[in-house]
């Protein structure tokens, strides 16, 4: 498997046949069924596949918002499913960044605040905030948009934020479900090529889930689900023009 | 600290709808200040007046007086025991004679009580020593009140009846030597001060008394055989009465207004936690846990207030240390039937105003915690997706 330009070669996801089943009414349905991946650091991942096929289902376990019905899932180290509400958030706290398809912005905060938020959660300093913010608005090109708010964003705009949001604490991983789902072409272009600068010059690992033809192009590694199993898993080299 | 910042920022966020609120609440909290101070008020000038005029420090009673039952008023007179009497003596007391009887100005008859003081007392603060100016005739001292009901006026005689000890009328002649203004009505109304030791002649009641009044603050007062000591907390529990009913109203109007405000408030808690489940879902997924989103909403809501407080503290504030000093002026005051005296100086007492503080604190954040509870419920998963409660 290939990783991003010189970095160690580690586990940060892995899962041991995961599944996840809802009950739904009387019957059960099977969400993921024996889903095993492993994600390596620094690695530009996809998980892709029809509407109903378990891509966010999977992102959510791995961000430890919920939990396997049967199997393991390991993330950075910890078994998400042991893991106590509380432990759960610290280690989204400092370690996982996440990105929505909508609704990624707190409505009343600028995107400057929204930036900082992550920041305020883990206690830095307001100098040590202030540095890292202004640097995570300038990575996503939004420095001069720090005091707009949500609904003074476009789309585009918006999505940028919720990376810089993302990244702002450097964590070892970010998840982004479907985050162009909403955007144009030029503007999923450009989400992308941040994207993947910034896994590039921080080696943060992505994983995305996407049915968007145009990030398909940009990701390293596409992993196929249907129905909740994983149909086909392949490194890519990525078209990124 | 930082869940305190969040808390603001979001209140700040939510504009107008926060200042709504904030601006109902202060209006329950103003008005339980205003309310009660007023009370407080009335009840602390009610009482200092009485205690003043008439009741001192307590008042020894002879055994058979009732004041509820003039009719016992015949039998209620005993010889001033000894005690009672040095106390007199040092001015620390203030015997009083009462004796039936009545009042006959302008050739109408007017049932009154003749009360006997010394004139030289300082027990009380009725203006006695104008009893002490004349010889000749009956001297009279009479309250405002009286004076306008009779139509008599400083100067004016007029025939005074009663009857003796042996149950006998007699009659004088008496002249209005002093007419008092008083707040406090009951030394006012139906009652005809006389001197002590003439009433005592004239009654056929030598060294006899009704009531002893003791000076304001005196402690161990003696057990005195044939006399009921009433303490000062007797004698106005008649007028806390009449307070405590007027209290009873104003209650129920301000927790009216309180429970408007808690609605408003418990409302809008209700809605944000509807409304913002998604955020709810996203502040989770930045690693706050459920317990600590609780904690803002719940502060989100309690800020209201702090908001209230600050609000009311500006536009009340100055109006209460204005009135707190210069007292207002009630029409027809005097028609509350007891001792209020001309201007009513609210009492917005340090105690009032951090009470009502805690007690808006307190139950603002109970009630705003309360729509908050689900959220612990609420599966970040779902509230991502927008699903659920
Ligand atoms: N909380 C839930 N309760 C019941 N069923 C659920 C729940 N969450 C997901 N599902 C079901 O699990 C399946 C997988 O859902 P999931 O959201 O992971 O799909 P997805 O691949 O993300 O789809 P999409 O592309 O539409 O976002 C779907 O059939 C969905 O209806
Ligand atoms: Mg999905």
């Amino acid at each position: 498997m290939k990783n991003g330009g010189g970095v160690e070669d580690s586990v940060v996801v892995s899962t041991d046949k995961l599944v996840r089943t809802f009950r739904v009414g009387r019957s059960e349905l099977v969400a993921l069924k024996d889903v095993s991946l492993e994600f390596h650091r620094g690695e530009f991942a996809g998980l892709v596949g029809p509407s109903g096929s378990g891509k966010t289902t999977l992102l959510n376990i791995i961000g430890t918002l919920d939990t396997p019905t049967s199997g393991t899932a390991t993330v950075l180290g910890e078994r998400v499913e042991k893991l106590s509400p509380g432990q759960a958030a610290a280690l989204r706290s400092r370690q996982i960044g996440f990105i929505f398809q909508t609704f990624n912005l707190l409505p009343v905060y600028s995107a400057y605040e929204n930036v900082e938020f992550p920041l305020l959660l883990l206690g830095l300093s307001s100098a040590e905030r202030r540095k890292k913010v202004t640097d995570a608005l300038e990575w996503v090109g939004l420095a001069d948009r720090a005091k707009s708010k949500p609904t003074q964003l476009s789309g585009g705009e918006s999505q940028r934020v919720a990376i810089a949001r993302a990244v702002v604490k450097r964590p070892e991983l970010v998840l982004a479900d479907e985050p162009t789902a909403n955007l144009d072409a030029e503007n999923s272009h450009k989400i992308l090529q941040t994207m993947v600068g910034l896994n590039r010059d921080l080696g943060t690992t992505f994983i995305f889930s996407t049915h968007d033809e145009k990030v398909i192009r940009y990701l390293r590694r596409k992993i196929s689900l249907v129905d909740g199993k994983v149909a086909n898993d392949e490194a890519r080299s990525p078209n990124t023009d | 600290m930082t869940i305190l910042k969040l808390a603001i920022r979001n209140l700040r966020g939510a504009g107008i709808r926060t200042w709504l609120n904030a601006v109902a609440l202060s209006f329950a909290f103003v008005a339980i200040i205003f309310g009660q101070g007023m009370l407080q008020g009335m009840n602390k000038q009610v009482e200092d007046a009485s205690t003043a005029f008439e009741f001192g420090g307590g008042q020894y009673w002879q055994n058979s007086y009732d004041p509820y039952d003039p009719l016992t008023l015949e039998d209620a007179h005993a010889p001033l025991p000894p005690v009672l009497d040095s106390l007199a003596t040092a001015g620390k007391a203030a015997p009083i004679l009462v004796v039936a009887g009545s009042m006959y100005p302008q050739g109408r008859l007017k049932p009154v009580l003749l009360k006997g003081i010394s004139p030289v007392q300082k027990v009380i603060a009725l203006p006695t020593a104008a009893l002490g100016d004349t010889t000749e005739e009956l001297p009279l001292l009479i309250g405002s009140r009286t004076a306008a009901s009779t139509g008599l006026a400083l100067g004016d005689q007029v025939t005074v009846q009663w009857r003796d000890a042996d149950g006998a009328f007699d009659a004088r002649d008496g002249r209005v030597v002093e007419i008092m203004h008083t707040s406090v009505g009951t030394v006012d109304i139906g009652q005809v001060w006389v001197p002590f030791a003439t009433l005592q002649k004239l009654a056929g009641m030598e060294g006899e008394a009704t009531i002893v009044t003791v000076a304001k603050g005196m402690r161990n007062t003696p057990v005195v055989e044939g006399w009921n000591f009433r303490t000062p907390g007797y004698l106005l529990s008649d007028l806390r009465q009449v307070v405590q009913a007027k209290s009873v109203g104003q209650t129920v109007m301000f927790s009216v207004l309180f429970l408007l405000a808690m609605l408003a408030i418990f409302d809008t808690q209700v809605l944000s936690v509807f409304r913002r489940r998604r955020e709810i879902g996203m502040l989770v997924a930045l690693g706050m846990t459920r317990a600590r989103v609780i904690v803002l909403f719940t502060l989100e809501g309690a800020l209201h207030s702090v908001l209230a407080v600050m609000l009311g503290t500006l536009y009340a504030g100055p109006l209460f240390i204005y009135l707190n000093r210069n007292g207002f002026t009630i029409p027809g005051m005097d028609t509350f039937g007891y001792a209020l005296g001309d201007k009513l100086y609210p009492a917005y007492t340090a105690g009032l105003i951090l009470g009502t503080t805690v007690l808006v604190f307190v139950v603002t954040t109970f009630v705003s915690w309360l729509p908050t509870r689900r959220i612990a419920k609420l599966n970040p998963t779902d509230a991502l997706a927008g699903r659920g409660t």
